[in-house]
């Protein structure tokens, strides 16, 4: 049984009925058909979680001007800004 | 004839022989866009026409020593494009303007090429017919009622519809490769790590890579020499040499060991002519000399319920900065596929669910990845068909789950092993597009192009 109100609000989706139900059900038969993950045998296997086999890639810690933003382009497609911040929704509840 | 049916190899050569101009090109291009776009879906942007026209006009300037210059290219609408408007199909994003330019736009725009516009695509990358774009639908130019094929269904018509004369993609699960079979087009989907990703809207960010399609294989390999290569700006690129592969066309391809995956001939939901055509296309390599022979990959039954834990998950982190703060806007504005797969994800991997979903997913693609490096220790590249169907009716999916299972399989698991893979047209059934499909060792594309190159000719398709 999934928490979708709870998971919902873990990615932060604002998911209403009759989506919520719907969506409930859809999950629910993805995760059944996933279950058969449980069936593999994986007891010494290492996990993949990326498929190149890099390592620690690294890079000197200097600043490249030609990577920087300007103040103004960094705030060009902010839908709300205020004296060269961004504004953001008042987050105390 | 139309000038946009040149390739851009036969282009370049024209106009450094003062027999054609960039200017000639651009044109034909804005006008097939003003008949077909509209009605097709294809383009969310179009860059201005006064714009186009003078970098024309700048390209005509020059002698064209530039390796694509003049030459008119459509991007995927997930590709940062600095100054024009980037959306990834979006709604969440019909009005973000990037600031800069993704690695491959750079090095494109270097080469000299011309950014016609912006192709429309399942929104975020989700889906695999075109259907799920924020704008509607895309519509297959070989038949109006038919998918594209997605999630670069805007990409791969725009090149058949004579736009552009090539275009760029995604390939996460066969957003590269599907649309170039359902479209009759040379898609090739890149080893992971071969080309950057940094300016491209994420998908999924272990399986993301960044493919381009083209009338031919020649056209293919020409503008795989410039978008790949190590990126400092993306640190999941491997620095291993760019070849020249253009210069691995026309080989003979005598001796060379094709395999034919069992597990994915052996359930039976290919539709007939699509299998007559593929054993067809077997039977022609065999004639080149090709040595065919029965290969496996046993966990093939694993790779669904493996791909649908993993991608998810790394769908609902990538998504998770779409905030509409700094940029785009607010999250009611994502569409049903996009929610569906951010629940998925967020639940896979959140607390108590962690270690037997998404752990147990990457030990099994462990396992998946494995089957194909055995693969490639027996053969040199495999064959397998793109889809198990023509392209279908838009609006209607497939009923049969068989089919479906199938559709996946034939695309999915080469994301989950990170092997490179191309989509060469095939055949027609009933005037619609069939595509076969070649899979290599990470890092070998000079083997796919090769094969490519040699079916190609022979196909029944052949074109160049």
């Amino acid at each position: 049984m999934i928490d979708v109100v709870k998971v919902s609000k873990l990615a932060k989706l604002s998911v209403k009925e009759p989506m919520l139900s719907a969506f409930k059900k859809q999950l629910e038969d993805i995760l059944e058909f996933v279950s058969k993950l449980q069936k593999a045998k994986t007891e010494n296997v290492m996990p993949t979680s990326q498929v190149t086999g890099l390592v620690n890639v690294v890079r000197e810690d200097e600043i490249d001007v030609s990577r920087m933003l300007t103040q103004e382009q960094a705030l060009s497609n902010a839908p709300d800004s205020y004296n060269g911040f961004f504004k953001v929704p008042f987050i105390w509840t | 004839m139309d000038i946009t049916d040149l390739t851009i190899v036969k282009a370049l050569e024209l106009m450094r022989n003062k027999k054609l101009s960039s200017h000639d090109l651009v044109v034909a291009c804005l006008k097939n866009i003003k008949k077909y776009n509209e009605k097709y879906n294809v383009l969310i942007t179009v860059e201005g026409e006064e714009k186009l026209l003078k970098q024309a006009r700048v390209a005509d300037e020059t002698d064209y020593s530039l390796p694509l210059c003049g030459i008119p290219i459509v991007l995927k609408d997930m590709f940062s494009t600095k100054g024009l408007k980037t959306t990834a199909g979006s709604k969440v994003l019909d009005n973000y303007i990037p600031e800069y330019d993704a690695t491959v736009v750079k090095k494109l725009k270097e080469a000299g090429a011309i950014i016609i516009g912006k192709a429309n695509q399942d929104a975020w990358g989700h889906g695999s017919s075109g259907e799920n774009s924020d704008f509607g639908s895309t519509h297959n130019s070989y038949d109006f009622d038919r998918v594209p094929g997605g999630s670069s269904s805007g990409s791969a018509v725009a090149v058949a519809m004579g736009m552009c004369l090539a275009s760029t993609g995604t390939d996460t699960g066969s957003s590269v490769r599907l649309p170039a079979a359902f479209c009759n087009l040379v898609g090739i989907k890149p080893t992971y790590g071969r080309v950057s990703r940094y300016g491209i809207v994420a998908m999924a960010s272990s399986f993301d890579t960044i493919g381009h399609i083209t009338k031919t294989v020649e056209d293919n390999a020409y503008l795989y020499e410039i978008t790949a290569g190590v990126d400092p700006y993306d640190a999941t690129t491997v620095d291993v040499a760019v070849l020249k592969y253009t210069q691995f066309l026309n080989r003979n391809i005598k001796g060379l060991k094709i395999g034919i995956p069992k597990e994915y001939f052996e359930i039976d939901g290919i539709e007939t002519e699509v299998k007559n055509i593929t054993k067809e296309a077997i039977e022609k390599l065999k004639s080149l000399g090709a040595i065919i022979s029965s290969v496996s990959l046993p966990y093939t039954d694993y790779a669904m319920s493996c791909y649908y834990i993993l991608v998810p998950s790394e769908i609902s982190s990538n998504l998770a900065r779409y905030d509409g703060v700094r940029f785009g806007n607010d999250r009611s504005k994502f569409g049903d596929e996009a929610v569906r797969r951010m629940m998925i994800g967020t639940y896979a991997l959140s607390s108590g669910y962690y270690d037997a979903y998404y752990k147990t997913a990457q030990k099994v693609r462990s396992l998946i990845k494995k089957d194909f490096d055995n693969v490639f220790n027996e053969v040199d590249v495999m064959v397998i068909p793109s889809s198990p169907s023509v392209p279908f009716k838009i609006g209607e999916k497939s009923t049969d789950p068989v089919s479906m299972y199938l559709a996946d399989i034939f695309m999915c698991p080469v994301n989950i092993a990170g092997v490179p893979a191309i989509n060469v047209p095939c055949d027609f059934v009933s005037k619609l597009p069939v595509g076969l499909q070649f899979v290599g060792p990470q890092f070998k594309e000079e083997r796919l192009y090769s094969i490519a190159s040699a079916y190609e000719q022979i196909s029944t398709n052949h074109r160049s």
